[in-house]
């Protein structure tokens, strides 16, 4: 079980210290990640949840890792996704290093990439893997210094502002989320997500722990209003980092929220709280969407499209009145699935555009239809994930979010949710459009070849974000298989 | 208890003086110098949780083993802050607060 995290980090060790074939370390590491993930599945189909007590060392003491169908749902997405991000940050560096001007600095920047995606991957990994609330301060503390860094990659001194910024606030998010443990550790003493879900006591420390935890993860999360780091970190960094940025990191902050609200702590979360962050998140959904429209380029577009779809896992929170917590996860799982193909679909198909042109202004974009045809298609299949038209995983995830809202008489989610379509498509549209142009005097002639890594994962993702919808039953059924929340519920079940 | 909980209030002051800077300063350094105010105030919390009178038992060690990773991680992430933050100043014709340069830098401001 330690293998998802054990196995990036010495990768991420590996590439620093040898200069060559560090893709090939990457890839190696990224491939036998989504091996193993694949391997816990079974075990976890076959043999239902399982823990691992690292070292040897029990409970409350040790730290304890665990399997189950949530946290493996998020493995697989962050193995998925990461493998075609692995594979298409080597077609950008080599595109990039092919370009005469500035090979050194290009080549500077790959070679800090591997370490430190391999790093953000095994933070990634342990988040979601772990069951003890201080190993998880550490990963989000992992994830948070590479993901700056990261950020920081392309040198440009925005992106450093960007980056900057991002660091602050990742650090003011964790050591919030810091102070709140410091909280729980007073009032019970424990630090283990099972041993903390067996003591059902309130308080004012409780509860005021668990505020500074949700502000600090909401902060990381980039909830609206809290989200005003996220799209200038997003959009200045390179393509590949972009992608990663906005289809992992953020989710990992988010995994955690929905883990403390509705599974450690469900017996003190009272109705209004859940209507509050309902309600941030559909603010989020409609300010995302209305700034993405405005934008005048297109990484700023896909990146403020964050915001908004980042809302839509929030709007789930006031639904668990009428569904339990299995049907909720159904929902925020399948809205982080799709989100996380398609958004690093379009960053990698945008990261391409800009590549070809050197420019991503939106009212510029004519006539890529006719010389990237694979990417044009991906942005386009990756958009109607995004609009949420079936038989995407989008689809499927607004489907269940419309029906338990009727069905809890929350008609005004539905509506969101509905709205939050409409505006998704005329963003995405608004691109598109463009894409199509044939401006005059237009040349059909190939200039340079696009290496297919930089074309295919792209649409990969896209199409696998598509057919979740189809697949649906998967997911589900994995998740069914480690959901047993009521199994977590009951005392005495744990040792 | 009395000595625990003034410990804990002064460390909880801390935090939130230095939230206060966080959000009002614009200048990296003291944005710097405030996160890490707060995160002493959160690892004086720690240690005072860990305290027990004489005589009533041993000092929980587990606080300290946390406040001794928190410090190891609230160093890297202060040179990570500092050299980002000296890289601004160096490449950008900004300031470090987003404004147009002014003069040169001098070399004080970036240290």
């Amino acid at each position: 079980m330690i293998i998802p995290i054990v196995l990036p980090l010495t990768a991420g060790l590996l590439t620093f210290l040898f200069t060559r074939r560090t893709f090939v370390i990457a890839l190696a590491a990224v491939l036998a990640n989504l091996l193993a993930v694949c391997f816990l599945t079974y075990q976890l189909l076959v043999f239902g949840p399982m823990h691992c007590h690292v070292g040897g060392w029990k409970p409350p003491l040790g730290i304890t890792l665990r399997t189950d169908g949530p946290a493996l749902l998020m493995l697989l997405m962050s193995a998925v996704t990461g493998l075609a991000i692995t594979l298409y940050a080597r077609g950008y560096f080599c595109y990039r290093i092919s370009d005469p001007r500035r090979t050194g600095r290009h080549q500077r920047q790959q070679r800090y990439f591997w370490p430190l995606w391999m790093l953000l991957l095994a933070g990634l990994n342990g988040l979601f893997l772990s069951n003890d609330i201080f190993n998880i301060y550490v990963t989000l503390e992992l994830i948070g210094i590479s993901a700056a860094s990261l950020a920081a990659l392309s040198g440009k001194p925005a992106s450093q502002l960007a980056s900057f910024r991002y660091l602050m606030v990742n650090l003011l998010g964790s050591l919030t989320y810091l102070l709140g443990i410091v909280f729980i550790y007073r009032s019970y003493g424990v630090l283990d997500l099972d041993l903390l879900r067996n003591l059902t006591a309130g308080g004012p420390g409780i509860r005021a722990a668990l505020a500074l935890m949700s502000v600090g993860l909401m902060l990381k999360t980039a909830l609206f209003p809290l989200h005003f780091w996220l799209p200038p970190a997003h959009a200045n960094a390179l393509a590949p980092v972009s992608a990663i940025l906005s289809a992992l990191v953020v989710k990992g902050s988010f995994y955690l929220l929905f883990r403390f609200w509705f599974e450690i702590f469900p017996s003190i979360i009272s109705t209004p709280a859940l209507n509050f962050m309902g309600t941030l998140g559909a603010l989020a959904i409609l300010w995302g969407a209305i700034q993405s429209i405005r934008q005048q380029r297109l990484k700023l577009m896909v990146a403020y499209s964050t915001v908004s779809q980042l809302g839509y896992l929030f709007i789930a929170f006031p639904l668990v009145r009428v569904d339990g917590t299995e049907h909720l996860w159904s929902i925020v799982i399948f809205m982080a699935l799709a989100h996380a193909c398609a958004k690093s679909a379009l960053f990698m198909a945008a990261g391409t555009i800009f590549l070809h042109l050197g420019h991503d202004r939106i009212k510029d974009l004519s006539g890529v239809r006719s010389r990237l045809p694979v990417t044009v298609f991906a942005y386009g299949i990756a958009g109607v994930s995004l609009m949420g038209l079936p038989p995407s995983g989008g689809f499927i995830g607004k489907w269940l979010m419309l029906t338990s809202s009727l069905a809890s008489s929350q008609w005004w989610w539905a509506l969101v949710v509905m709205t939050g379509s409409l505006l998704a498509s005329i963003y995405v549209f608004r691109v598109m459009s463009r894409f199509f142009v044939i401006p005059e005097g237009f040349s059909f002639n190939k200039k340079d070849p696009i290496s297919p890594l930089l074309e295919w994962p792209a649409l990969i993702l896209a199409l696998i974000s598509m057919f979740l919808g189809l697949a649906a039953s998967w997911p589900l059924y994995i998740l069914a298989t480690g959901s047993t929340t009521l199994a977590w519920i009951m005392p005495g079940v744990l040792p | 208890m009395i000595t625990t909980l003034l410990y804990s209030l002064a460390g909880l002051i801390l935090f939130a003086m230095g939230l206060f800077t966080l959000i009002i300063h614009s200048h990296p350094l003291r944005k710097i110098l405030a996160v890490n105010v707060m995160s002493t105030g959160v690892f004086l919390i720690l240690v005072a949780t860990a305290y027990r009178p004489l005589g009533q038992g041993e000092i929980d060690p587990v606080p300290h083993a946390m406040v001794l990773t928190g410090i190891v991680v609230s160093v890297s992430v202060t040179a990570l802050a500092l050299i980002l933050a000296c890289r601004i100043q160096e490449t950008s014709n900004l300031d470090l607060s987003g404004r147009k340069k002014q003069s040169r830098p001098t070399k004080e401001a970036g240290a």
